[in-house]
């Protein structure tokens, strides 16, 4: 089964990915035994892209960019198999110092709570001054200076005296600018960003994303990964979309294949029990019925079968591929095999 | 338009700030600002606005449980619920008056995590607000609470289980159980289903729909996702910094809003299509300023697209567009 996804055409796309995730898994080690939370999940970056990996609260979304990281916490996480391919290494296999210098300088990651991550008792200025000063062998002064104008380029105003201030005296949405200008101080290849947008207003989330996409087309190239459960989101900024349902990718496409031809029903469903905003209302929403099972619940075969709206009897005890339709959309369901390439 | 249910006048709230050496008043925040509106039987106000505008403040003034949560909390003027019989002014209401209000005006609040319980059953908080309203017998209680779950999607073998044991989305409908408990003319849905993941946000929404029309709700519905509400809604009224903007049928609002802090409101909603052309989005400038420091005139001016001079001086009050619904912006 692995194989069949390794031979997939998108590694043979013109360009050649920059991070390439194979068949990762990651269990976490509970009570109840062994909970597998990432289940052979593939996927490639190519440079200059913004990809968008979207799925519900608990579809392994957020763990696979912690191991992309390697920020699994170890116990009770565990990497158990799989390759995250990054300029010609296995990210999996290098150094815990080597980790670190890829950390911040070659992939650097944003998280959803910006009061969380950034630390409230150090001021913003020594925060960022200190990535610059743990991966570059520059003088304090130049830490300094190039981090004022890291803080002035996510636009935040009065950068030089904003300096000495503290997380807290900081607003949501400047806090979200902080930790982006502290991502991409040291001008990392790749951004993933963990729902970077979902603790803020619509207003400040439009500012956000504008700002990243601004800041990944002209300044310093870097591909994004973003990770959020917010559709509308992903169809306004990224040209590919992975689909993610219990712990494995469930669609691949551009995001026109993604939104205007969903071929898995689960795809389907998500984007059919959206509000509609545009001509009539119409009275009840679709939805799709039941509850994402818990990890211990899963089934054995189609992670979906409990909730499909087309489940067939295959579907409950034999584990979908994911099929190729053609033109790098991809989709794991039984029913479209006639229809793969 | 049928006959109105609760008439919110002139409301305004204001937090004091607790300081100094001795934890006194060194100043007062005012958090909802002469805010008047008016809810009809049967309809579902949607109110929307970013965080910190008061929408939640509203609906907590409403329910008039801000004294309880909110010590030396100041509210002035009206608010106005119709019964059968009388008028009341809720807010002049002491605690043991105010009681019998209570079985009309139900809220069902954000966090499906926080808002129950843990160390009661399902059975014992849905039973909860009909010990305190109702001559029931145990015996019909546990009937009740057998019926409320069933109606609201959960198997009534639940009633023994605790709150940890269930999925955010089945805490919802707990949590909209309890609340339809002691039958209800007005329910306040405080961001109900924000917490919740898509495919499970529409299941509740269309409980909530369904359950209107069953047992003939009204709906104080408060959001800050303008899809929802759009779709939820009969009328929508957009809130900032404390004041009412705008106020008006759905799809005015939504589609053709008047007031420039409802566009821009209404433009920076991501739409679910990548191939979309959008209009061009209006830029809000800056932040929504802190309610302590609020701008003098229009407070909405320093963030406006079209500001005039005028705007600086004068406060702008609700005026009807040529559209139909009430904005406060007279360069509209």
């Amino acid at each position: 089964m692995a194989n069949v996804e390794l031979s997939n055409p998108l590694t043979e796309a013109p360009r050649s990915p920059i991070l390439s995730v194979r068949d990762l898994e990651v269990t976490f080690r509970i009570d109840d035994g062994l909970a597998k939370a990432v289940d052979g999940v593939s996927f490639d970056l190519y440079p200059g892209e913004v990809l968008g990996v979207v799925g519900e609260s608990g579809s392994g979304k957020t763990v696979a960019a912690l191991s992309i990281m390697r920020l699994i916490p170890d116990p009770p996480g565990n990497i158990s198999a799989g390759q995250i391919l990054f300029d010609g290494q296995d990210l999996l296999h290098v150094t815990y110092e080597q980790m670190r210098d890829v950390r911040g300088t070659q992939i650097a990651m944003i998280f959803q709570e910006p009061m969380t991550a950034l630390n409230p008792v150090f001021t913003i200025g020594m925060q960022v001054m200190e990535t610059v000063l743990t991966h570059e062998p520059v003088r304090r002064r130049e830490a300094f200076d190039r981090a004022v104008e890291m803080l002035e380029r996510v636009g935040i105003p009065d950068a030089r005296k904003r300096m000495n201030d503290f997380p807290h005296q900081f607003s949501g949405g400047m806090r979200q600018r902080v930790m982006i200008a502290l991502a991409l101080v040291c001008h990392p290849k790749i951004l993933i960003a963990d729902e970077p947008t979902t603790a803020l207003d619509v207003t400040t989330q439009a500012q956000i994303l504008e700002l990243m996409l601004e800041l990944e087309r002209k300044q310093t190239g870097a591909s994004i990964i973003l990770i959020t459960h917010d559709l509308a989101v992903v169809a306004e900024t990224c040209q590919r979309v992975v689909v993610m349902y219990g712990g494995m990718v469930q669609e691949v496409g551009t995001a026109e294949q993604v939104f205007h031809d969903p071929r898995h029903p689960y795809t389907k469903g998500l984007l059919a029990s959206l509000p509609s905003t545009s001509g009539k209302k119409e009275e009840r929403l679709y939805t799709i019925p039941g509850n994402v099972p818990s990890i211990m619940e899963m089934p054995a075969g189609c992670k979906f079968c409990t909730r499909c709206s087309e489940v067939i009897d295959r579907c409950r005890t034999e584990k979908p591929r994911l099929y190729d339709l053609g033109d790098g959309h991809f989709v794991r369901c039984h029913l479209l095999e006639d229809d793969a390439k | 338009m049928s006959e109105p249910l609760l008439e919110v006048r002139n409301l305004s709230v204001r937090f004091p700030i607790w300081g100094g050496v001795f934890r006194h008043k060194v100043a007062e925040v005012c958090a909802v600002d002469d805010l008047s509106f008016t809810l009809y039987k049967g309809e579902t106000l949607g109110l929307v606005g970013e965080s910190g505008c008061g929408k939640t403040t509203v609906a907590k003034a409403i329910c008039n449980i801000l004294r309880e949560t909110a010590p030396g909390v100041h509210l002035e003027g009206e608010i106005i619920f119709h019964t059968q019989k009388e008028a009341v002014d809720l807010l002049s209401l002491n605690r043991t008056r105010m009681k019998p209000f209570r079985e009309q005006l139900q809220i069902i609040f954000q966090d499906p995590f926080s808002s129950l319980n843990p160390r009661m059953t399902v059975q014992e908080i849905v039973e909860r607000p009909l010990k305190v309203h109702s001559a029931k017998t145990p015996n019909q209680r546990r009937e009740r609470v057998f019926r409320l779950l069933e109606r609201v999607g959960l198997q009534p073998e639940y009633a023994m289980r605790y709150p940890h044991e269930f999925s955010g989305g089945q805490r919802q409908r707990i949590g909209i159980a309890r609340a339809l408990a002691v039958n209800p003319t007005l329910v306040v849905a405080d961001e109900p289903v924000s917490a919740l993941d898509v495919s499970v946000q529409s299941q509740v929404i269309n409980l909530l729909l369904d359950l209107q029309d069953d047992f003939g709700l009204t709906y104080l519905f408060v959001a800050h996702d303008l899809s929802v509400v759009y779709h939820i809604s009969d009328r929508i009224a957009v809130m900032y910094l404390g004041s009412m903007v705008e106020i008006g049928g759905a799809e005015t609002v939504y589609h053709q809003p008047a007031h420039p802090y409802s566009r821009a409101l209404l433009s920076a909603v991501p739409r679910p299509d990548p191939t979309a052309k959008r209009t061009e989005r209006i830029r809000l400038k800056g932040e929504i300023p802190s309610p302590l420091n609020k701008p003098c005139g229009c407070s909405f001016h320093p963030r406006c697209a079209i500001v005039q001079n005028e705007c600086m001086v004068n406060i702008p009050s609700l005026e009807e567009k040529e559209t139909g619904q009430l904005a406060a912006c007279p360069f509209t």
